[in-house]
């Protein structure tokens, strides 16, 4: 007789990673024609710069679901601690869920330290998770930040391989950002040098790769707080439409006009409803 | 006898183009690779054609060893006719579609992305031919990584500026986006040579190699929490 005790469901077989007990299942249901659904993706360009006085965040806003544009004006900068944050390429549950997991594990941390939290500590918790899941969460992150240890840059990649760099860039449009990047960047940048670097990261991501698109968001951190610049630049805005377009009454000849009353209106009146 | 599911085996990376005030410059690294190994270092992927064309490939380079030799029995056969014509780059262009087209069709294909850019009586052409025999024309052409890396730069500095460009801004165009190209594609070489067509006729570069920045890592220490020491 098979067990079926609430011990070797699924959801509570095993504690940490995933449990695989129902791709056999998923295998004979698609054989049998059922539709896989797709994860939205983010597509996405995400960067982030290291300047003199902290650190720049870069990220475009669309957000697809295979050759679908699921949302023109998406958020992937997310909110770490009140000194860092994190832009997030790849599923976009994923990238919600984890920065929202590791979040709040800070937020504990924090409170039982009574310290600031450090950026390689929310680096250390994003990639012993991904690890865990050995490459099926499918979080790209760019984690950046101002702690003790000056300004702090690291990429995340989803089997939790870790960079620390100056400049970073993630997301199908890389590449194009990555570009503008390796033409433009220098040590020790202005505030207003690197927004600009960032900003023409983000469109070259934006112009040149199909699964990025819309608006450019900035976020710069510094030891004295956070500028949360959303929809910092927006080179995409829908046109106007310029003409009117309605037909005039009386553009349609009416040459017969015959009214015959529906409702008799015995007591009360004709909009009531009850 | 058809193989169309042969791959590469001796390569060339990208191949970058653009048009400027005064006609075609073109750009390739001198390096044909044995997969990853890098093998031939002194490879020249851009060949003239005529006074008025440069023809540059990226790709199987025994396959534009074939099509250079298919171009040098064109010049001679249309050279011969003695016709009072010479063929400009339009019409390179068309030679080399219609031949990797045919390939295409016959499913043994060659295996090369090429980029026919040059002048002639004032008119400026630049475009791109592919295995499958896809064309592009453009003011801005880029092969390879290049497409992904190259392709971004170029459109912002060209496009709309074609006509006002000059000579010295287009060299210093083409040799940010080979800097850019030798730092992140993993197949390419700091030797290149630059071609430029203009009315004077089709002149290609001495190899030579770039400047490139490096000091950015010395404050690098490991990849993640390694303590600063």
């Amino acid at each position: 007789m098979a067990t079926t005790s609430i011990d070797s469901f699924p959801a509570t077989a095993r504690p940490g990673g995933f449990s695989f007990e129902l791709h056999t299942r998923n295998q004979v249901l698609s054989s049998r024609g059922a539709a896989v659904p797709r994860a939205t993706k983010t597509g996405t360009t995400i960067v982030g710069v290291v300047y003199k006085h902290g650190v720049v965040l870069g990220a475009d806003t669309r957000a697809t679901e295979g050759p679908i544009v699921a949302d023109k004006n998406c958020e992937k900068i997310h909110y770490i601690a009140p000194n860092m944050y994190c832009c997030g390429a790849g599923t976009a549950a994923d990238t919600e869920f984890t920065t929202n997991l590791i979040s709040s594990q800070l937020e504990l941390h924090r409170l039982a330290t009574g310290r600031q939290a450090r950026v390689v500590t929310a680096m250390t918790l994003l990639k012993q998770m991904l690890f865990k899941y050995q490459g099926q969460v499918g979080a790209a992150l760019i984690l950046g930040g101002c702690d003790v240890e000056g300004p702090q840059l690291f990429s995340i990649h989803p089997h939790g391989s870790t960079d620390k760099l100056p400049y970073v860039t993630m997301g199908s449009g890389s590449l194009a950002a990555m570009s503008i990047m390796e033409a433009k960047w220098t040590p020790d940048m202005e505030r207003q040098d690197a927004i600009d670097l960032v900003d023409n990261a983000i469109r070259a991501g934006i112009f040149n790769d199909l699964g990025s698109g819309s608006n450019v968001d900035v976020t710069v951190i510094t030891p004295e707080g956070v500028d949360v610049l959303r929809n910092y630049a927006t080179p995409n805005e829908r046109g106007v439409r310029e003409g009117v377009y309605d037909y005039a009454r009386g553009t349609t000849k009416v040459l017969t006009e015959s009214i015959r009353s529906l409702v008799e209106v015995v007591d009360g009146d004709a909009m009531e409803v009850e | 006898m058809t193989l169309f599911d042969r791959s590469p085996i001796v390569t060339g990376t990208s191949v970058v183009a653009l048009k400027y005030k005064d006609g075609i410059m073109m750009a390739t690294d001198c390096l044909a690779s044995y997969g990853s190994l890098a093998r031939f270092r002194d490879v020249e992927r851009m060949v003239p054609v005529g006074e008025h064309t440069i023809v540059g490939a990226s790709g199987e380079l025994s396959d534009f060893d074939y099509l250079k030799e298919q171009l040098e029995s064109l010049m001679i056969d249309e050279y011969e006719s003695q016709d009072g014509h010479t063929l400009g780059p339009r019409n390179v262009y068309e030679y080399l579609h219609r031949v990797m087209y045919a390939r295409r069709s016959k499913m043994n294909f060659l295996w090369n992305t090429l980029v026919v850019g040059g002048i002639k009586n004032g008119d400026r052409f630049l475009g791109c031919v592919d295995m499958k025999g896809v064309t592009y024309s453009s003011s801005t052409i880029a092969t390879g990584y290049g497409a992904y890396l190259a392709q971004p730069i170029l459109r912002k500095a060209v496009e709309g500026r074609e006509d006002t460009l000059d000579e010295a801004s287009a060299r210093r165009i083409l040799d940010q986006v080979m800097k850019v190209l030798f730092y992140r594609d993993a197949r390419s070489l700091n030797k290149i040579q630059v071609t430029t067509v203009n009315a004077s006729g089709v002149t290609i570069s001495a190899p030579y190699s770039l400047p490139t920045e490096w000091a950015f890592a010395e404050n690098i220490r490991g990849y993640g929490a390694t303590p600063a020491q």
